[in-house]
């Protein structure tokens, strides 16, 4: 699949503000420590910013983005627009929990249930952006069962960097431990993806595209226009074997091994050489998602090819 | 419809004017019905009622509306103010240009009128052109055929009177065994894919495809023959030996309708020997069995028990001795040399499947005879209840007359027919009006020295058919008469001349200068022409002495900015085919099916919004300037003041026929012969711009001996009596010329053609290697490299169409994957493709539908750049290539053995011998992804539009007020 | 609403036939023709007489070539919208453009809604919906809705353009819902079946495969078997021979 510059941003961005608003709203909730009130404010605001910066993203790859308020309308049967309709609702729940911080004219019990519903709705509406790619029966390599997770476990792991960086500039780092395990669950299971599509056998291939399978191999002798076309400038993209493992290297390198040592030194050192290692991982992390995203897109084939002779 | 659907409006306005017209997207002449909205292409879609398409399209023919907007439209005439090829011109105003061209010819015509060389390339106005160069007086003219496929023409008219080609057609209904060979694509490109739609669809049916390559037709083939290129006479011929072998043959029809019996004089060494045994009226003559003697062969032949010998030698009363026909023709097929054993290995066919074949043929035409309750009279007056047909159905095109033995080849295909006795017989192969005619047919070619004088035309058309040494086209010292050499002892039976050595021959003054080269529809300049390359250098080279083009004046008709436009000195800009009227006339390739003779027309469905004019006005207009007779007055005024409908009405050809076969006649109610109709226009608009008559059923069939249409034919004027059309087995004209050579008779050939003359001029079909491959070294060039046409694509003219273009942006080199293993080639990989002529570098794509020894092209797509108003870094000259270059126009030295060469031409007619060509492989290193050779880009002549960078047709046929119209301003 | 209906009146749709079928692109220029002056005016081509023209299309003929190691054989197979039973295209629309008509099962965009997310087409796996990129929208083979009960034409035009306009005849319209109409006659009798059935969409338009070649002994397309000459004992492989046999049947009066 064609690699869009926009969703590669959307999907990382806005993961990454559901991710640090689920954090901020567990230390709500009191079951993380809480940074600094006006550091969380901040913070909350940022992981807006991100969303928003990730929503309005989306919308430039859209032939008509006046338009885009009718993909609130399907809910009932489109992912895509269950993710629209999430991302709405999560903006006052979200807006709530940012001013909590800063202004107590809210009933304690109200501040709870609010917290807790932004929790369920932030990951809701990662798993309904999961869900779009992963509902997608034409690209085996995005319909199965890790894309779900994954989508889920890199908000949670961006969005705990940021939040360490929260606590981190509030003077009171703790948690480490914790997001470094969701760290490592995530990039584990992204492993096992990456394991899962190399070995992959897909039912489909031009023989049962085309039907003519019993006649034997199926191979494209001419393609029906020397030019070019649509559907194979958005499907058809490729990305050769050697290039996907160097930047699948990459990723890992910079989406987990740099992060993860900055985590674990962070016990050895103390105050702002702390907070920088944090920033350091913060950084690296989020590069280390962009490349694992422009990858996920890249290294997905679509079915429509199995017509042009290639495979799935 | 629940609420949550849009509102589609399903019954939009479609158009508000609908015209009929005949399509021009191609020369198979489609009925098409134009919509029009606003004045405008709406939509072009097939004319159900016409008899050549009932109402299917092709994808050319529905990419009509991008032709007629396409930005490569010339606008005015141009006249040259640079050097050739350059580029420069200069709009000028139609007066001007018909006066420069009116002063040239005129000169011309006064002086010498054979220095005007008048050729047309895929024009549909033969009729015209050939009667307006005979009027002006010059021998030099001739249509495309002679590079297109007059092997067919001229194999088919000598031998059964009418030929494959698009002048007949397999019973599509009736055949049970349908045989093609060699078609890609062919004229009746959509009577064909309809044809074989229904045959495919009928049960009990078989379709075999003989073809080096597997693609389109052939890939629906139940069997497809990957023959190997050149070596269809020997396959043909070793199914003859095996029908004789197993006599498997229709002695019936042999001796009814062939001249299988008659008597061919067998005294080796005597001015007559080979020729006809003939009684004092020169009737051929047959050995009765019952009365031991010779009789008028054109007696009728009641019944076999009274039959003429087909075998066995015969001596006259008055001594001469002669054997049937049939005999030597016996004699010489069954002989091993034509047995499947001795052919498989040169043809790539295994001798089991050519016994195969010849006994699936005899199962369908004996065992599977199919009879039509249809009661009908032969010529002799004898009454049959039934037509008796032979389901056997065979076709054949270029990929056997694009050879030097394709006449051979294609009398071979013929001579199978007629053992089979499968033609125009219910299943069989079937004549086309105005066919059958006798063979060979007349006229004879006009042009002798005699018959060309200055401002005199001359006294026939330039082309025809001759039938021995006396009918030639030389002056007395043997040296050609035209400019083609056609009907020289070079190429005596060039029924439609030498297109492809015109500017050669005119460029080497041989056999004489000339001064003006006049071009209709032609794209000389490039991939119509063998040797593209030498043949651009010979439109501009210049005589060192005078500093003068060699070639010193080029007039040339186009629509379009060809390739062929840049090497104009003037050019004279012709209209879209939406834009005209045309005459697709009797006289010429008419819409005639077997059902019955037809004839159409063009109609203008818009008016051209340039500068231009149909070249048909053009030709009338200049006829009348310069005075020719057929078109003034006595009093010197226009014949035809009206342009070309009015020629189209009033012309007549002879008392009572015209261009137009349809309502003659004063009040239009007469068919074929009558009165001009001065309504009859309108009919022909009205009915949908064609005419057609069927045929009677007892008139459908066995045409070449039907009474009752022998009878219609010769009222029409098609045939000079009603007598029947005796096919030829034997060739005796071949042989007029092989005893020639031989040095028999008053005209003899120069020395160094006897050979090549009494080899190739057999009166029975023969096979022989393609020249070109005889005179090259197999180890040299081991490849065979042959083009096919896209189904998409015409010629040159469809890469200047937006929706064309896309489909066949470029052409990649085929070949087997085998033989890309062996030369260690992958797709995409680019290779250099050599000859003994030239080298050319193109990228491939591997196949397993192909020949092994084959590499192929699709032809004409590869441009040069800047041509066609396209961007000259376009595909079709980037990547798209041309085999043409390697391609000679002339044999390598080898051949012939002596100093000047021969051309690249069936030694018989003259036919263009495309597909001889020999070629090597090999990989082109890591390089520029680019074709070669490649050559300055041609400059956008003066008066071209610009091009739209976004094409959105259509737009302007929504609603006002959609947001989708963005063509309001 | 991109909730499919449960059922359609009519399941109308396109039967094509691999057998015969010589890849001629009739059908997909005459789509083309029809549909930019259409419903779904204009199928923009940019860059028409430039370097890399790219084109709106709704119809697009492959070739293929199959090999089981011994045979191969080319198959023309033109490639254009289903009109699926089950789409995902048009679950999967987050603005109800893309839908499923309910009176016929015709998979429609509605051009004035659709805010051009592509996501309808990547959930097509048979490539049949082309985006605008001019338009910003995306569009498809509309089984040329605005003909098949379009009034102003003659009953008999009432087809699509490709059907139309196809010279072999390889392309059938009609209701493959009615196990009675002629269409699902002939996708019976000839085997008609679906692509990629795998994909769970549940085309609607039919491909026949093309039949079996004809070219071992006796294949002839007749019932009985022809006998090899080979076989035969050599009866007159001399010309001797032949002319005896000449003379014997010429005398008979019975001829070949
Ligand atoms: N779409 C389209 N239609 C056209 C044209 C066009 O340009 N485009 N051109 C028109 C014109 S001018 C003409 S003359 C006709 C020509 O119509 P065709 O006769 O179909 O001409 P080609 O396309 O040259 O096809 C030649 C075929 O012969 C095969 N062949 C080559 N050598 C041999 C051989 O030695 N033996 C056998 N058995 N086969 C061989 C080639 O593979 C090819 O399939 O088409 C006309 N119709
Ligand atoms: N390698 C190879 N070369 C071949 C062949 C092959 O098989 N292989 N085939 C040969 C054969 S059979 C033929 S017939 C020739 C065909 O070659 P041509 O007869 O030259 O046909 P086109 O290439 O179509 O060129 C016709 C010219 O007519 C112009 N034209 C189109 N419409 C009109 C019109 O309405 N009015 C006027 N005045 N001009 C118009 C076009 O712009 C073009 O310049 O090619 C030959 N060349
Ligand atoms: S075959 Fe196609 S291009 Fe040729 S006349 Fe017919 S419709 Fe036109
Ligand atoms: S028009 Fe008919 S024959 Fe031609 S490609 Fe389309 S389906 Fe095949
Ligand atoms: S073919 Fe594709 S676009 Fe057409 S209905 Fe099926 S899924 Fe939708
Ligand atoms: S592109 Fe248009 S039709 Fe397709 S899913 Fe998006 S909104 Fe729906
Ligand atoms: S049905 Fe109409 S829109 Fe669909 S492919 Fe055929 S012509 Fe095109
Ligand atoms: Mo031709």
């Amino acid at each position: 699949m064609h690699p869009a510059y926009s969703v590669i941003l959307f999907t990382s961005a806005s993961g990454a503000g559901y991710g640090l608003l689920i954090w901020l709203a567990l230390s709500w909730l009191g079951l993380v420590s809480a940074p600094q009130p006006w550091i969380a404010f901040w913070m909350a605001i940022f992981a807006l910013v991100l969303i928003t910066t990730g929503l309005l993203a989306s919308t430039f790859h859209l032939g008509h983005p006046e338009r885009a308020w009718r993909a609130f309308s399907q809910w009932r049967s489109s992912w895509l627009s269950r993710e629209g309709v999430l991302a709405v609702l999560t903006y006052p729940v979200a807006l709530v929990l940012t001013v909590v911080w800063v202004w107590d004219g809210i009933p304690p019990i109200l501040t709870t249930v609010n917290a807790a519903l932004l929790c369920l709705l932030c990951l809701l509406t990662v798993l309904a952006t999961g869900m779009i790619y992963a509902s997608l029966k034409t690209i085996p390599r995005w319909s199965n069962a890790f894309v779900v997770p994954v989508y889920l476990l890199f908000a949670l792991a961006s969005g705990g960097l940021l939040y360490l960086l929260a606590l981190a500039l509030s003077g009171t780092l703790t948690m480490v431990a914790l997001v470094l395990a969701v760290l490592l669950l995530s990039w584990l299971v992204k492993w096992r993806y990456w394991r899962f599509i190399d070995t992959q056998k897909s039912a489909s291939n031009s023989g049962t595209a085309t039907g003519l399978g019993h006649l034997g191999s199926v191979r494209q002798l001419d393609a029906p226009h020397t030019s070019e076309n649509y559907l194979l400038q958005e499907m058809g993209y490729v990305v050769a074997r050697k290039h996907s493992r160097k930047l699948r290297r990459m990723a890992l390198l910079l989406g987990f091994v740099v992060p993860f040592t900055a985590l674990i030194l962070t016990y050895a050192v103390a105050g702002h050489t702390s907070t920088l290692l944090i920033l350091i991982a913060v950084i690296s992390g989020f590069a280390g998602v962009l490349i694992e995203r422009w990858l996920f897109f890249a290294e997905a084939r679509h079915a429509v090819t199995l017509f042009y002779g290639r495979s799935l | 419809m629940p609420p949550s659907q849009e509102f589609v409006d399903t019954s939009p306005k479609v158009s508000d004017e609908i015209k009929y017209t005949t399509c021009y997207m191609c020369a198979c002449r489609c009925g098409i019905k134009v919509h029009l909205r606003d004045g405008q292409l709406r939509y072009i879609e097939g004319n159900p009622d016409h008899p050549v398409n009932k109402g299917v399209l092709c994808a050319k023919g529905s990419a009509g509306i991008m032709q007629h907007l396409s930005p490569a439209r010339l606008s005015a005439p141009l006249k040259r103010v640079g050097p050739r090829g350059s580029g420069e011109f200069v709009e000028i105003s139609w007066e001007e240009a018909l006066q420069l061209a009116t002063e040239r010819l005129s000169a011309i015509r006064a002086t010498d009128p054979r220095k005007l060389a008048f050729f047309t390339g895929r024009d549909q106005s033969q009729s015209l052109t050939s009667y307006w160069a005979a009027q002006f007086g010059t021998p030099n003219h001739a249509a495309h055929g002679g590079f297109c496929s007059v092997n067919m023409a001229a194999a088919g008219l000598y031998t059964i009177g009418g030929s494959f080609w698009e002048f007949g057609e397999p019973d599509w209904e009736h055949t049970r065994y349908f045989m093609m060979f060699g078609v890609a694509e062919d004229h009746d490109s959509n009577p064909i894919k309809m044809g074989l739609g229904r045959l495919k669809t009928r049960e009990n049916t078989k379709y075999v495809s003989v073809n080096p390559v597997r693609t389109g037709y052939s890939a629906i083939a139940d069997e497809w023959i990957g023959i190997r290129p050149g070596t269809d006479g020997l396959f043909v011929l070793a199914l003859v030996h095996e029908l004789l072998r197993t006599h498997k043959i229709d002695l019936d029809f042999l001796l009814r309708y062939t001249n299988a019996a008659w008597l061919v004089r067998d005294e080796p060494g005597h001015a007559e020997d080979g020729l006809f045994l003939r009684d004092v009226q020169g009737h051929p003559l047959a050995w009765d069995r019952n009365s031991e003697t010779a009789q008028s062969a054109l007696s009728p032949v009641p019944s076999l028990s009274r039959s003429p010998a087909l075998s066995g030698e015969y001596e006259l009363s008055d001594g001469r001795r002669g054997r049937p026909a049939f005999d030597l023709l016996a004699r010489r097929y069954l002989a091993e040399e034509y047995a499947p054993n001795a052919v498989a290995e040169r043809t790539g066919i295994t001798a089991d499947t050519m016994r195969r074949i010849a006994a699936e043929l005899a199962h369908a035409a004996f065992e599977q005879q199919i009879e039509l309750d249809i009661a009908w009279t032969d010529w002799t007056g004898r009454k049959h209840n039934k037509m008796i047909g032979r389901p056997v159905a065979m076709h054949a095109m270029r990929g056997i007359s694009a050879h030097s033995n394709g006449f051979h080849t294609c009398r071979a295909i013929h001579l199978l027919q007629m053992l089979l006795g499968s033609i125009d017989c219910p299943g069989g192969f079937r004549y086309k009006a105005p066919f059958p005619r006798p063979c060979p047919p007349g006229p004879k070619p006009s042009g002798k020295p005699a018959d060309v004088k200055p401002n005199r035309p001359m006294p026939g058309p330039p082309l025809g058919f001759v039938s021995g040494p006396e009918d030639l086209l030389i002056e007395d010292d043997g040296t050609p008469c035209r400019i083609d050499k056609g009907f020289s002892w070079e190429f005596p039976l060039a029924a439609h001349g030498l297109m492809h050595m015109v500017i050669h021959n005119a460029w080497a003054a041989d056999p004489y200068p000339i001064d003006t080269l006049f071009l209709y529809m032609a794209n000389m300049a490039w991939n119509s022409s063998m040797n593209s390359a030498g043949t651009i250098r010979m439109l501009t080279d210049k005589d060192p002495a005078t500093g003068e083009y060699k070639i010193p004046n080029i007039i040339y008709s186009d629509a379009y900015a060809s390739e062929m436009v840049s090497y104009a000195d003037l050019v004279l800009p012709d209209t879209t085919y939406l834009e005209r009227w045309d005459c697709i006339s009797l006289l010429d390739r008419p819409i005639s099916s077997a059902h019955g003779p037809g004839d159409s027309i063009r109609q203008p469905v818009l008016q051209p919004d340039r500068d231009v004019r149909p070249f048909q006005e053009v030709l009338i207009d200049l006829g009348a300037r310069l005075g020719l007779p057929a078109f003034v007055k006595d009093n010197g005024s226009p014949r035809y003041p009206g342009g070309y409908t009015d020629y189209m009405v009033n012309h007549q050809r002879l008392p009572g026929i015209g261009p137009l076969a349809g309502w003659r006649g004063v009040d239009g109610d007469q068919q074929g012969r009558g009165e001009p109709n001065p309504r009859q226009l309108e009919k022909y608009i009205a009915n949908g711009c064609f005419w057609k008559h069927d045929l009677p059923a007892n008139q459908l069939y066995f045409k070449h001996a039907n009474r009752d249409y022998l009878n219609y034919a010769h009222s029409q004027g098609w045939i000079p009596s009603a007598q029947p059309i005796i096919m030829q087995l034997y060739s005796e004209p071949m042989q007029r010329f092989r005893l020639a050579a031989q040095g028999h008779g008053k005209l003899l050939p120069p020395e160094h053609l006897k050979s090549r003359i009494a080899e190739y001029f057999d009166p029975l079909p023969i096979w022989y290697q393609p020249l070109e491959e005889s005179a090259t070294d197999d180890q040299d060039f081991p490849l065979h490299a042959i083009t096919q046409r896209p189904a998409a694509m015409y010629h040159s003219w469809g890469s200047q169409n937006a929706w064309l273009r896309q489909i066949h942006g470029f052409n990649c080199l085929y070949l087997h994957r085998d033989l890309a293993a062996e030369l260690g080639l992958v797709d995409e990989d680019w290779a250099f493709i050599e000859s003994h002529h030239g080298q050319i570098k193109a990228q491939i794509r591997t196949m397993t539908g192909c020949q092994k020894n084959t590499v192929w092209t699709w032809n004409a797509i590869g441009k040069r750049r800047g041509a066609w108003n396209l961007d000259p870094a376009a595909a079709e000259g980037e990547k798209g290539f041309l085999l043409n270059h390697l391609i000679s126009e002339l044999l390598p030295q080898k051949n012939g053995g002596r100093g000047d060469r021969m051309s690249n031409s069936d030694p018989v007619t003259g036919q263009a011998a495309w597909f001889d060509l020999r070629v090597k492989i090999r990989k082109a290193e890591a390089g520029e992804e680019q074709s070669e050779p490649q050559f300055e880009p041609l400059k956008a002549v003066a008066g071209l539009r610009s091009r739209p960078g976004i094409l959105r047709f259509g737009e302007k046929f929504l609603p006002r007020n959609s947001w989708r119209r963005k063509d309001k301003a | 609403m991109t909730s499919l209906p449960k059922t359609t009146q009519k399941k109308l749709g396109l039967v094509t036939d691999l057998d015969i079928c010589v890849g001629c692109h009739a059908c997909a220029v005459s789509c083309k023709e029809w549909n930019a002056g259409g419903h779904s005016s204009p199928l923009t081509d940019l860059n028409p007489y430039e370097k890399d023209p790219m084109g709106v299309w709704f119809n697009r003929v492959h070739v293929y070539e199959t090999d089981d190691g011994e045979n191969t054989r080319t198959v023309n197979f033109p490639r254009s919208c289903l009109h699926c039973e089950e789409p995902a295209c048009v679950t999967v629309c987050p603005t109800g453009a893309s839908y499923k008509r309910e009176e016929d099962g015709i998979v429609l965009i509605n051009a004035d809604t659709c805010i051009g997310c592509k996501l309808c087409s990547w959930a097509c796996p048979y490539g049949a919906r082309e985006y605008d990129s001019d338009d910003g929208v995306m569009k498809k083979c509309t089984l040329c809705i605005d003909r098949i009960y379009n009034e102003n034409l003659l009953e008999s035009e009432r087809q699509p353009a490709c059907v139309t306009a196809c010279p072999v005849g390889a392309r059938h319209f009609g209701d493959l819902g009615d196990p009675d109409s002629d269409i699902s006659k002939l996708s019976v009798s000839r085997g008609g079946y679906d692509l990629m059935p795998e994909s769970g969409m549940k085309p609607v338009n039919q491909y026949l495969p093309p039949r079996p070649r004809k070219n071992l002994p006796g294949s002839t397309g007749v019932k009985q078997q022809v006998q090899n000459p080979a076989q035969q004992e050599n009866k007159a492989s001399s010309a001797n021979g032949f002319f005896a046999w000449l003379d014997k049947t010429l005398s008979s009066g019975t001829a070949g």
